[in-house]
């Protein structure tokens, strides 16, 4: 093989991939980048000005605040359910039957789970018969029912994180339990003859072993949470305060035809996500070394 | 023994408890889904248990008139042919590139490869704007062609990643051996590389149709308001707008959105799994 022909043979195999990464993310990103100092119509050039109103305007402080509680509990609910449920699955006769219940809702859509998850915290005034689930188990605890989607700021934006938590909580349980598997049994046993109990067994053997992959799963569902927009758009779009990030950006672009905003807002959720990887990227390293 | 007894059913409530939450949702929706209007907005889903073997509270009638009326066969049809096209190009595009990535070599293939998975770090709402443009100007927003092909740029990085790393882990004696057996490049491809990658090829090409399939948002940008076009999610996502509590249109609506997915998910789980495995956790 003579070195022009395999030119030709890499030209082949790597330029179809080439020319869509670069059209498709390499470019418009360094032009959103441009285009976030520019205004509405990207004509003039207008210094920080959508910057300043990315970090200052109202809607999008609620969406920082709500990004920031989704970041929390998200994070820590997807993360933490998935662990138990790696853990206490494994000593169970019907472990497949369990991890495929847990796992199915990250098979359909968003916007699927969001309908599922509106019908679920459907609302009736007191007094008459409630067709969501939530509330006929309040009513019948002798509660009234609740706006779940419309209380603010607290309840309506729990009540979408939970809907994040039913669909990704089975995609962190299938990795940790994958690495839990991977612990050496006689490690566990040796432990519990030396007369730990469970939790002392979980804090000092199960834990260690699975940090970087708690690691790696936690900073996946970091990433995720910042970019969340589905479940928002479906279940409340934005309105209550449910606002989040990349739905005020949609809104800019689609609703207030705004392309210097919509371009800083992108910008900063790119930024916000960076730190994310490079943890990740750091991580990696250090284990490969 | 006595004393591991209370922690078994503890250790079973719980796990029983969890599943019975994680199922409750599902299958409220595709209870009522399948009840008359009146019914489902008077009384709540459960109660088909008090009389479960009375089938005559049942009824199909919210699926036809969804799939007439609700435009969702034809959203169906549309879904099926962005996600087809929206899995093969990708797929095909990367194992070109992870190909030739991984197995020729040639000065600067590491940077190129770095280039394509730093691009993972993207958020897509980055590309929206610049691309819409262009394809305003092309006239390919509002086109199956070009939601494919803006699948195929944004799925690149993960498939190229994903498929990198299989063909690297594949043994160097074998492809020696055939270049030295006389086999051109393409042929060692064709005939070694992709038979042997099925398994990794088959979780990247599930992985990608699920994600189309369940995509909402690139569909929103590129298609617009073009109704014709509009996959299952966005007719959804519309309906959930115009029917408001029509709750006997919308659960089978979306169960008509979730069937798909829920099919590959129950028969390709093991390959599902190992796509997640091979995507997120190194090695």
């Amino acid at each position: 093989m003579n070195l022009k022909n395999r030119n030709i043979w890499v030209a082949l195999f790597v330029g179809p991939a080439l020319f869509f990464i670069i059209f498709y993310l390499l470019y418009p990103s360094i032009h959103t980048i441009i285009l976030s100092f520019m205004d509405r119509r990207s004509e003039t050039f207008v210094g920080l000005k959508n910057y300043i109103y990315a970090f200052t305007s109202r809607s999008m402080l609620t969406a920082f605040r709500n990004n920031l509680l989704w970041l929390v509990v998200f994070t820590l609910g997807t993360v933490g359910l998935g662990l138990i449920m790696a853990i206490l699955a494994d000593r169970i006769k019907y472990e497949r039957l369990a991890k495929s219940i847990i796992f199915m809702p990250m098979a359909v859509s968003f916007v699927g789970a969001g309908v599922v998850w509106k019908f679920i915290y459907n609302y009736k005034p007191p007094g008459v018969e409630q067709i969501g689930i939530l509330n006929q188990i309040l009513v019948l605890f002798g509660a009234d029912p609740k706006g779940w989607l419309i209380q603010g700021p607290w309840i309506n934006n729990i009540a979408l994180i939970f809907v994040g938590i039913w669909i990704w909580t089975g995609f962190c349980m299938v990795i940790l339990s994958a690495a839990y598997k991977g612990i050496p049994k006689e490690l566990m046993e040796a432990g519990r003859v030396d007369g730990a109990n469970e939790w002392q067994i979980f804090r000092h053997i199960i834990l260690p072993s699975m940090k970087s992959t708690i690691a790696v799963v936690a900073t996946t569902m970091i990433v995720n949470v910042l970019k969340i927009f589905d479940i928002v758009y479906v279940m409340t779009n934005g309105n209550f305060g449910t606002e989040v990030i990349a739905n005020r950006m949609y809104k800019e672009m689609f609703q207030y035809r705004n392309y210097g905003r919509a371009s800083a807002i992108a910008v900063v959720l790119f930024l916000l996500i960076i730190p994310a990887i490079i943890a990740n990227i750091k991580r990696m390293k250090g284990e490969e070394s | 023994m006595s004393r591991k007894i209370l922690p078994r059913v503890i250790l079973n409530v719980v796990i029983i408890g969890f599943m019975f939450i994680w199922f409750l949702p599902t299958l409220g929706l595709l209870i009522t889904s399948f009840r008359p209007a009146e019914e489902v907005s008077s009384t709540g889903w459960w109660t088909v248990f008090n009389s479960p073997l009375k089938f005559t509270q049942f009824t199909t009638e919210n699926y036809r008139e969804v799939l007439k009326k609700g435009g969702m066969s034809t959203a169906f049809k549309n879904s099926f042919i962005i996600a087809i096209g929206g899995t093969l190009i990708p797929v095909a595009v990367a194992a070109f590139a992870a190909f030739g990535l991984s197995r020729l070599h040639f000065k600067g293939r590491g940077l190129i490869y770095g280039i394509i998975i730093s691009l993972l770090v993207v958020p897509l709402q980055m590309t929206f704007i610049p691309i819409l443009k262009i394809y305003n100007t092309l006239n390919l927003s509002g086109t199956f062609a070009g939601l494919w092909l803006a699948h195929t740029g944004y799925g690149l990085p993960f498939a190229v990643f994903m498929l990198h790393n299989f063909f690297q882990s594949l043994p160097d004696d074998l492809f020696e051996a055939a270049y030295i057996d006389g086999a051109s490049i393409w042929t060692v491809f064709y005939r070694l590389a992709l038979p042997l990658s099925v398994p990794a090829l088959a979780s990247l090409v599930i992985f990608q149709f699920l994600w189309v399939w369940n995509d909402l948002l690139v569909a929103l940008i590129y298609l617009g308001g073009f109704k014709d076009v509009a996959p299952l999610t966005m007719r959804l996502s519309s309906l959930v707008g115009s029917y408001g509590q029509n709750w006997h249109l919308l659960t089978s609506a979306a169960f008509i959105s979730m069937v798909v997915p829920l099919i590959i998910f129950f028969s390709l789980q093991r390959y599902f799994v190992r796509g997640i495995l091979a995507g997120s956790v190194k090695g």
